[in-house]
C-alpha cells in the first residue's frame, strides 16, 4: 500500500468512489465537457491496490472497443494533473508526469493536457524534463503548433555544456516530427555531427533518418552528413553511422571505399548492436567489389558435392574458361573482412553470430564456410525463437554446403518437448543432411519420432522420410516397407501421411509393388482422409494394369458412395473410371457410365466440368472430335516421378538471416544481395591518402586513447580524409599489400605484426585526433640490452617505439632489434622465466625461429610497468644460451598522450592541485630558446601531446600513465629572461617527481 | 505483403506491445507515429491456431507490418516493424528488453512492470532511439535510471507526497531513529537518497569508454568476485538405456563486487576441454586465443562471463542410469508402469532433487503408483506425471511401480511416453573443468574471491 501515500488524499477518496462507473468509461477523452469526477490518472498498480486484486485489469478489453462508445461517455478532464503540473512544486509536477506517462503507456489517450505539459519543458528536475519529453515526442504530431512553443528550449539544451543534455535535445527535437521545424532540425543535425561529443555525434547519426523520413526531399544534404560520419573514427559513432546510410542512401556503396578498412578494423570495438549494421552492409559491399572466391569450386573434385549442387555447375563452367587465364587470387580486403569477422562467431549475441554466418555464406571460399557451422550449432541452445530463426538460415544453407553440418548432426536430433515449429525445422535440416553413409541412423531416429505424441510432428517426419527415400535410392525398399506397416497403424493422421508418401514413390518403380497397392486398395475401406482416399484412387487408376481383378471392384465401391465423397476424392473417381474405361472396358463400362452421371448433376462445377470432359474423351461420340483416338495416350502416358524437394531450396537469393529470407518474400526496404562481378572494379578506390603518413603516425599514440576520454578533439570528426591530393602510384599499391599482411596478423593478437610498421595502417587504425602542431621525436632514443661481447656475437638493443600496444593497451611498447654478428645462424630467439616486480606483465614477442648470420629483424613485445620506473627483468634465449637482460624505462615512456583542449586542460589541472602538483624553477639552456625547441624537448623526454593554447608564454602537455590512465599534466612557462617555470600535476607523485626530474634535464641542457 | 515505402526509412522497431499470456496489452510504446493496438489481433490469430504460447511464431506477416514476438515470462514482447531486419536482431533485443526488466525489477512479470511503468518507459526510452539500440548495458542504464529499492520507493512515497524534501526526511528519520537505533545505517543512505533523483544528470562514462559495460567510481567495502561454474548435461538415451546423443554445455555466471577498475584474469587447468565459447563483450578474445585465459574488465555485478560447449567426441559421464517400462495392455484399458532411478558415474557426490517427469498420452485417465522413495503427483488435465524422488540413494535404488488406468474404449496408446529427468549436483563440474587461479590488476586491495561448481541436467530425456 506504499504507493497509496503518493496520492493526495483527497484523490484516494475520489478513486475509491469513481471506481465503479470508471470501469465503464472509454478511456479516450475529449478536452470539452462539464466538470467530471476525479479520473484515474492512477496507475493499475493503484487501483490494483485499492481493488484487493479481485478484479481484472481495465484496460484490455474496454480499451480496444472503446473507439464506437467514447462520443457517448461523459468526457473527462485531467483538472488535478493540470493543477499539479502548474503548481511550483517540482514533486508534485513530477507526480502528475509519472501519472500521464502511466496513461501514455496504457494507450490511454492525454492529449488535452499538452499546453499544460509543454509549459514544463524548461524545468530544471531532470526527471520532469525527460518525462516531458517522452510526452512530447508522443503529441508533438498531433498538436504542431503547441509543440512550436517548446522549440527554444531544445535549441537552447543544444548549446548546453552538458553532453547529456546537448544529446537528448537533439534526440527530442528530431523525434517530434513536426514539419514547420525541419530546418531548424537540419542545422541541429550539421552542427551535431561536428560536435566533439562522440556520443552527441552518434544522436546526430540517429536523427538522420528521423529527418529523411519526414521529409525525403533533404536527401542530398543528409548524404553529406552521412559521408562526414562515416569517417568518424570513433566505435561509438561508427555503427549509427552505417546504419544511417543503411536508412537513407544504402545505394551509395562509393561512399564507403575510403571508410572500408577503418570500419573492418574497428568492427570488434564496436558495440553489438552497430556491429550486426556494418557487417550486413559490408556483406553487401564486397559482393559489388570482390571476386567469386568460388569460381574455381566446379574443377575442386569433390564428387558427391558436386551432383548435388546442380545449379552450381553451370556457373562453374561458364568461368571455368576465364579461370584457366586466371588463377583466382583473394583480394587483400576480402580477406581482411572475412578475417576480422571471424572472431566476432564468439560473440554472445545470437545476431552477432548470424551475422557473420551470413557474411561466411554468402563471401568466404567454401573451404572456410564451416567454421560458421559449430557457432550457429550453439545458438540452438537459446531460446526458442532464436533457434526458430537459426533453423531456418540452417535449413536454407544446409542444402548448399551439406558438408558442414554433417559433423553436428546429433544437435539436430528432436526431444519430445520442442515446440513442433522447432521440430519441422529440425526435420527438415536432419533430412537435408541426410546421405548414404548417415541414413541408417536418420532413419531410426526417424522411427522413434514416429512414435511421438506431436501428430503434426509425425506427419511431417513421414514426408521427410519420403524425401529421404527418394533422394537416396538405396534406402528406398525399406522406406516404403516402413511406410506400410505405418499403413495399419489406428491413427489416421499417420496412415494418410503414408498413403501420400507412398504414392509418391510408387511412382518411382510401380512393377514391383503391385502387393503394396493391393494392400492399399484394402484400406480405402477405413481410411476416411479425403487427400489419402483421392491417392490411393489415383495409385489404382494409374497401375490397373497390375491389379486388374481388384480395380473394378474399387470403382464398384466408390461408385456407391459418390455422393458422400469429398471433392478432391470424386474428381479422383472420375479419373479411375475413366482409366478402367480405356483398359478394361468390359468390366467397368456401366459403371463408368453410372458414375459420369452422378457427377453430371454434382454440385461442384469442377466435378461437372470433369465429368463432361471425360465423357467426350473417352465415349465417342459422332460429334465428337479427333481427341478421343488419343485419349489413352492422354490418360495412361507415363508420368514423370514427383521430385520432393526442400522448401528451402534456392532460398539462398536472399541474404541469409534477413526477414525476407525468413518469410521468403521481399520485405519493404530489403537490399538485394548483388550478384559477384565479372571482373574487378579498382581495388585502389579503398585507399585512404596517405601523402602525410609520416605525421600521421607519430599521432598515433593519442589517438588509441582518445576513445577512453570524454569529450575529446574537436575537429576529429571533420577530419575527413580529404580525397584530393597525390595519389601516387607507388604508395597506394605498396601500400595495399603490407596493409593486408600485417592486419591479419594483428588481430592474432601476435605482437609481431608491430614490426612492420606500415603508414596506412596507422591512418586506418585510428588517428582522428588533428592537432596543429604534433609532437616530434626524430630519433627514438636505443637503449642496449645485451652487448655484443656478452652475447656471444648476438647484439640486442631495445628502444620505446610510443606505439600504443595493440594487443593490450596498458603496456608499453617495447621494440626490440636483434642483430647477428656470428657466424652461424642464431635460433629459437625467446623469451623466458620473466622475474617480475608484483603487477607486472609481459607480453612476449613470438619465437624468432630463425636469424641468419649477419642479419637484423625488429619485433615488438608489450610490458606493464605498472607505472613505475623498475626493471622488467627476463631471460632472453637461444637455441644455446641464455642471457638475463632487464628492460628499465624512462619515466617519459610511462605514458601515452592525450588530447586535450585548454579548458579541459585547466579543469583537470585544478583537480590535481596540492601534493599533486610539482613547481620547479629553471633557467633554460642555451639551445633551448625558443618555443619549437621546447616543444621538441619535452616531448622526446616524455610521451606527451601538446594541448593547444594562446599564449606564446606557455607550452601545455598531456598524457595519461599507460597502465593506471592517471593524467599527466605538464606546463612549462617562459619569463622573458630565460627563466622558465615547469609545473607537473600527477596523481602518482612518484611519476610526477620523476618527470620533473627529466624535463628540467632536459631543457637545461 | 507491406507495400514497399518509397523512402527507405530506417527505423527497426516502430513500436513495442506487451501482451498477457491471457491476450491484454498492458504496455505500448511507440517510436515514431502511432501503431493501433489493433495490429495484436494477428498476434492473438496466430495463437488461436498455435496449441501453445511456445508455438507462436516469432514472425508473422501482416497486411502492413511485420510482427517479431518472443514469449517469456508469460508475456509476448511484440515489436511491430515495418521494413527489412534482421529478425534476430530484434528477437535479441527483445530478450535484452526482458533481461533488463528482470535485473531492474527482481522479475519480468505482469505486475512488476505494471508497478514501475514509470521507469519501464524511461528505461525503453534509453534502450531505443527511433528504433535504433541506444545503451543496453546494464551498468550503463543503473547509472542513468536508478533501479526501485525499496527505500527509493519509501524515499518516494514521503517526498513525492508529503512535501518533505530533505529536510523533511531528515526529521522524519530521526524521529524514526531515536526509537530504533538498530537500523541507523540504513537511515543514512535514505537521507543520501532523499538528495538524488531517479535520474542521472550526467553521461555515464562508461557510455563514452571502450568498456561501456562497467561504470565509473565502483566502491565497496568488501570485495569480493565470485564466479559460478554451472554445467548442464543434455542426453537422450534410448528405450535400452544407451546414450543417442550427449553433450555437455556450461556457463560461468559471475557475480564481481571490486571497486574501481579491476582488471582480472581468470585461467583452468585443463582449458583444453573447451570446445566452442561464447564471451560476455568484456573479455579479450585475443588472449584467450593465445594463451587460453580469460582475461577481463568485468561489469560491476551479476553478469554472464562466458558459455562454454565441451567437445560431444569426448564421452559424457552420464549420472543416473534409468530403467523404465511403460506398457498398455491390449485389452481392458489398463497398464502397467515401472521407473527406476539410480546413480552412475557421480564422481563420488550425491545426486540430489532428482525429478521425473512423463508426458502421458491424452488416453490416460488416472494411475495408481507406490514410489519406494519421494512423492509423485499425477495431473490428469495436463498428462503429466511428476516423480520427485530427491536424493539418490547408493543403497536403496528408488522405484515407482503401479497400474495405470485408461479411458475404456480407446485404442490403445501407440506413442510412447519419454521420461525428461531433473537433477543436480553440488560441487561438481561433471566435464572435470577446473578453474586455476585468479589474478587481480589495476587494483591494490585484496579481493575475496570464489568458485563453485554445481551440475544440472539439461535437456536430458529418456525414450521409451
Amino acid at each position: 500500500m506504499q504507493r497509496l501515500l503518493q496520492l493526495p488524499a483527497s484523490a484516494v477518496n475520489m478513486v475509491k468512489t469513481a471506481q465503479g462507473q470508471e470501469e465503464a468509461k472509454s478511456p479516450v477523452l475529449t478536452p470539452d465537457g462539464s466538470q467530471a469526477t476525479w479520473y484515474s490518472a492512477v496507475r493499475p498498480d493503484e487501483l490494483r491496490h485499492l481493488r484487493a486484486g479481485n478484479v481484472t485489469e481495465d484496460t484490455g478489453a474496454p480499451a480496444e472497443d472503446g473507439g464506437s462508445t467514447a462520443a457517448q461517455i461523459q468526457p473527462l478532464r485531467h483538472d488535478d494533473l493540470k493543477e499539479m503540473l502548474d503548481s511550483n512544486k517540482e514533486s508534485l509536477k513530477l507526480e502528475a508526469m509519472k501519472r500521464i506517462v502511466a496513461m501514455i503507456a496504457r494507450g490511454k489517450n492525454a492529449s488535452d493536457l499538452f499546453p499544460a505539459v509543454v509549459k514544463n519543458v524548461a524545468c530544471k528536475n531532470i526527471e520532469v524534463k525527460k518525462l516531458v519529453y517522452v510526452y512530447l515526442v508522443r503529441y508533438a504530431e498531433e498538436q504542431q503548433d503547441l509543440a512550436l512553443l517548446s522549440i527554444s528550449t531544445f535549441q537552447r539544451g543544444l548549446k548546453d555544456p552538458n553532453q547529456l543534455i546537448r544529446a537528448s535535445a537533439l534526440r527530442v527535437l528530431s523525434s517530434i516530427r513536426v514539419t514547420i521545424i525541419i530546418p531548424i532540425m537540419m542545422l541541429a543535425i550539421k552542427e551535431a555531427a561536428t560536435d566533439m561529443s562522440p556520443y552527441v555525434r552518434k544522436t546526430a547519426a540517429h536523427a538522420i533518418p528521423k529527418l529523411h523520413s519526414l521529409d525525403p526531399e533533404l536527401k542530398e544534404q543528409l548524404i553529406e552528413v552521412i559521408e562526414k560520419l562515416l569517417t568518424d573514427k570513433t566505435t561509438l559513432v561508427a555503427g549509427s553511422a552505417v546504419m544511417a546510410f543503411e536508412g537513407v542512401c544504402p545505394e551509395r556503396i562509393d561512399l564507403i571505399h575510403k571508410n572500408y578498412r577503418k570500419l573492418c578494423n574497428l568492427l570488434i570495438d564496436v558495440e553489438e548492436w552497430g556491429q550486426v549494421v556494418i557487417i550486413n552492409m559490408l556483406t553487401r559491399y564486397a559482393r559489388t567489389q570482390f571476386l567469386n572466391p568460388n569460381v574455381n569450386e566446379s574443377t575442386l573434385e569433390e564428387g558427391e558435392e558436386k551432383e548435388f549442387y546442380g545449379s552450381d555447375e553451370e556457373e562453374g563452367k561458364d568461368e571455368k574458361v576465364e579461370k584457366k587465364k586466371k588463377p583466382y587470387v583473394m583480394d587483400p580486403d576480402h580477406r581482411l573482412l572475412l578475417h576480422n569477422t571471424k572472431s566476432l562467431l564468439q560473440s554472445r549475441n545470437a545476431a552477432v553470430v548470424m551475422a557473420v554466418a551470413q557474411l561466411y555464406f554468402h563471401l568466404a571460399p567454401k573451404a572456410e564456410v564451416g567454421v560458421i557451422a559449430k557457432a550457429l550449432v550453439r545458438l540452438m541452445r537459446s531460446h526458442s525463437e532464436v533457434q526458430f530463426v537459426v533453423l531456418q538460415n540452417v535449413a536454407t544453407m544446409s542444402i548448399k554446403r551439406r558438408g558442414m553440418f554433417e559433423p553436428y548432426l546429433k544437435s539436430f536430433y528432436i526431444r519430445s518437448t520442442d515446440p513442433t515449429q522447432i521440430k519441422v525445422l529440425k526435420l527438415e535440416v536432419l533430412t537435408n543432411l541426410a546421405n548414404e553413409t548417415n541414413i541408417s541412423v536418420i532413419l531410426r531416429e526417424f522411427q522413434t519420432y514416429i512414435k511421438s505424441m506431436d501428430k503434426d510432428f509425425v506427419a511431417a517426419t513421414i514426408q521427410a522420410i519420403g524425401r529421404c527415400a527418394t533422394a537416396i535410392g538405396e534406402v528406398r525398399d525399406t522406406c516404403l516397407n516402413g511406410l506400410v506397416q505405418l499403413l495399419s497403424s489406428c491413427d489416421e493422421v499417420v496412415v494418410a501421411e503414408s498413403v501420400v508418401v507412398i504414392k509418391k514413390l510408387l511412382q518411382m518403380q510401380p512393377e514391383q509393388h503391385s502387393d503394396i497397392i493391393k494392400h492399399m486398395a484394402n484400406l480405402i475401406d477405413n481410411i476416411q482422409v479425403p487427400m489419402a482416399r483421392a491417392s490411393i484412387l489415383w495409385l489404382i487408376g494409374e497401375y490397373c494394369e497390375h491389379v486388374p481383378k481388384i480395380a473394378p471392384d474399387v470403382l464398384r465401391k466408390m461408385a456407391k458412395s459418390f455422393t458422400t465423397e469429398e471433392d478432391i476424392v470424386k474428381l479422383q473417381i472420375l479419373n479411375l473410371s475413366a482409366k478402367l474405361y480405356l483398359t478394361n472396358s468390359k468390366q467397368t463400362k456401366l459403371l463408368t457410365q453410372y458414375v459420369l452421371s452422378l457427377a453430371k448433376y454434382d454440385q461442384n462445377y469442377d466435378v461437372r466440368d470433369r465429368a463432361r470432359f471425360i465423357r467426350q474423351l473417352i465415349m465417342p461420340t459422332d460429334k465428337s472430335g479427333v481427341l478421343n483416338k488419343y485419349a489413352k495416350k492422354l490418360f495412361l502416358a507415363l508420368k514423370p516421378a514427383p521430385v520432393l524437394e526442400s522448401p528451402f531450396k534456392d532460398r539462398d537469393h536472399f541474404q541469409l538471416g534477413s526477414l525476407s529470407h525468413l518469410l521468403n518474400a521481399k520485405a519493404g526496404g530489403y537490399q538485394e544481395l548483388p550478384n559477384w562481378p565479372e571482373v574487378v572494379p579498382d581495388p585502389s578506390v579503398r585507399n585512404v591518402e596517405v601523402m602525410d603518413a609520416k605525421r600521421k603516425e607519430k599521432k598515433l599514440e593519442k589517438a588509441f586513447y582518445s576513445d577512453s576520454e570524454g569529450e575529446s578533439g574537436p575537429t576529429e570528426s571533420a577530419n575527413s580524409e580529404s580525397c584530393t591530393g597525390s595519389r601516387s602510384e607507388s604508395s597506394s599499391s605498396s601500400n595495399m599489400e603490407s596493409s593486408s599482411g600485417s592486419e591479419s596478423e594483428e588481430s592474432e593478437g601476435e605482437p609481431e605484426s608491430e614490426k612492420e610498421e606500415n603508414p596506412k595502417r596507422k591512418t586506418d587504425k585510428s588517428s582522428r585526433v588533428q592537432t596543429t602542431i604534433s609532437p616530434t621525436f626524430s630519433s627514438l632514443k636505443t637503449y642496449e640490452l645485451l652487448h655484443r661481447i656478452t652475447g656471444e656475437g648476438l647484439a640486442v638493443g631495445y628502444c620505446f617505439s610510443r606505439q600504443p600496444f595493440v594487443p593490450d593497451p596498458h603496456m608499453v611498447t617495447v621494440q626490440i632489434q636483434f642483430t647477428n654478428h656470428m657466424d652461424t645462424e642464431a635460433r629459437n630467439l625467446r623469451i623466458q622465466e620473466p622475474r617480475l616486480q608484483s603487477g607486472m606483465r609481459i607480453k612476449e614477442f613470438p619465437e624468432i625461429e630463425l636469424l641468419p648470420p649477419g642479419e637484423a629483424v625488429t619485433v615488438v613485445m608489450g610490458i606493464d610497468f605498472c607505472d613505475s620506473t623498475q626493471a622488467a627483468n627476463f631471460q632472453l634465449c637461444t637455441h644455446t644460451r641464455n642471457f638475463s637482460v632487464s628492460v628499465q624505462p624512462p619515466v617519459g615512456e610511462l605514458m601515452a598522450p592525450v588530447f586535450m583542449m585548454e579548458n579541459e586542460f585547466k579543469k583537470q589541472q585544478g583537480q590535481l592541485m596540492g601534493m599533486n602538483e610539482i613547481k620547479e624553477a629553471l633557467i633554460l639552456g642555451d639551445a633551448c630558446q625558443s618555443h619549437c625547441v621546447i616543444i621538441q624537448r619535452v616531448t622526446s623526454a616524455a610521451n606527451l601531446s601538446q594541448v593547444p593554447c594562446g599564449s606564446d608564454q606557455e607550452c601545455r602537455f598531456a598524457g595519461k600513465t599507460v597502465t593506471s590512465g592517471s593524467l599527466v599534466l605538464v606546463t612549462v612557462m617562459t619569463k622573458g629572461d630565460r627563466t622558465a617555470q615547469l609545473t607537473v600535476n600527477c596523481e602518482k607523485m612518484v611519476i610526477g617527481t620523476m618527470l620533473v626530474k627529466d624535463i628540467l634535464h632536459a631543457l637545461s641542457q | 505483403m507491406p507495400k514497399v515505402s518509397t523512402s527507405g526509412s530506417s527505423t527497426m522497431i516502430h513500436s513495442l506491445f506487451l501482451v498477457s499470456s491471457a491476450g491484454h496489452i498492458f504496455l505500448e510504446k511507440h517510436w515514431k507515429c502511432v501503431i493501433s493496438r489493433s495490429v495484436c489481433d494477428y498476434l492473438f490469430e496466430a495463437q488461436g491456431k498455435a496449441s501453445t504460447p511456445e508455438n507462436v511464431p516469432p514472425v508473422i506477416a501482416t497486411p502492413h507490418h511485420y510482427l517479431i514476438s518472443v514469449y517469456r515470462d508469460r508475456i509476448f514482447f511484440v515489436a511491430v516493424i515495418q521494413t527489412e531486419v534482421p529478425p534476430l536482431f530484434v528477437i535479441e533485443f527483445l530478450h535484452r528488453v526482458a533481461e533488463t526488466f528482470q535485473d531492474y525489477f527482481g522479475e519480468c512479470s505482469e505486475a512488476s512492470i505494471k508497478d514501475n511503468v514509470v521507469i519501464v518507459y524511461e528505461l525503453l526510452e534509453e534502450m531505443l532511439d527511433n528504433g535504433f539500440p541506444l545503451a543496453t548495458e546494464s551498468n550503463i542504464l543503473k547509472e542513468m535510471i536508478k533501479p526501485p529499492t525499496i527505500l527509493r520507493s519509501v524515499v518516494n512515497t514521503i517526498t513525492g507526497s508529503r512535501e518533505l524534501g530533505k529536510q523533511g526526511v531528515f526529521v522524519w528519520v530521526m524521529s524514526l531513529g531515536s526509537s530504533c537505533s538498530m537500523c541507523l545505517p540504513v537511515l543514512q543512505q535514505l537521507l543520501f537518497f532523499a538528495g538524488s533523483s531517479n535520474v542521472g544528470e550526467m553521461l555515464p562514462t562508461g557510455q563514452l569508454s571502450n568498456i561501456p559495460w562497467r561504470r565509473a567510481g565502483v566502491k565497496y567495502t568488501n570485495n569480493e568476485a565470485y564466479f559460478d561454474v554451472v554445467e548442464e548435461i543434455d542426453a537422450i538415451l534410448d528405450k535400452s538405456g544407451n546414450i543417442v546423443f550427449a553433450e555437455i554445455q556450461g556457463v560461468i555466471d559471475a557475480c564481481v563486487k571490486l571497486s574501481g577498475m579491476p582488471d582480472l584474469t581468470l585461467s583452468f587447468v585443463n582449458p583444453r576441454l573447451l570446445d566452442d565459447v561464447s564471451f560476455h563483450p568484456c573479455v579479450r578474445f585475443k588472449r584467450w586465443e593465445a594463451e587460453r585465459v580469460l582475461s577481463f574488465i568485468p561489469p560491476d555485478g551479476n553478469f554472464q562471463l562466458m558459455s562454454y560447449h565441451v567437445n560431444a567426441q569426448n564421452l559424457v559421464a552420464i549420472p543416473v542410469y534409468v530403467k523404465q517400462n511403460i506398457s498398455f495392455f491390449e485389452t481392458g484399458s489398463s497398464g502397467r508402469l515401472d521407473i527406476t532411478v539410480g546413480p552412475k558415474q557421480t564422481m563420488g557426490k550425491t545426486v540430489e532433487d532428482v525429478v521425473v517427469t512423463v508426458q502421458m498420452p491424452k488416453v490416460l485417465l488416472n494411475a495408481n503408483l507406490t514410489p519406494s522413495q519421494g512423492t509423485y503427483t499425477y495431473d490428469p488435465v495436463t498428462k503429466v506425471l511428476v516423480w520427485d524422488i530427491g536424493k539418490l540413494n547408493q543403497q536403496k535404488v528408488p522405484n515407482l511401480k503401479g497400474s495405470l488406468s485408461l479411458q475404456s474404449g480407446a485404442p490403445r496408446p501407440e506413442e510412447n511416453p519419454s521420461l525428461n529427468i531433473d537433477l543436480k549436483i553440488q560441487q561438481l563440474a561433471i566435464s572435470g573443468l577446473k578453474v586455476n587461479r585468479l589474478n587481480m590488476f589495476g587494483e591494490k586491495y585484496k579481493p575475496f574471491k570464489g568458485v563453485k561448481y554445481v551440475t544440472k541436467a539439461g535437456k536430458f530425456q529418456v525414450r521409451t
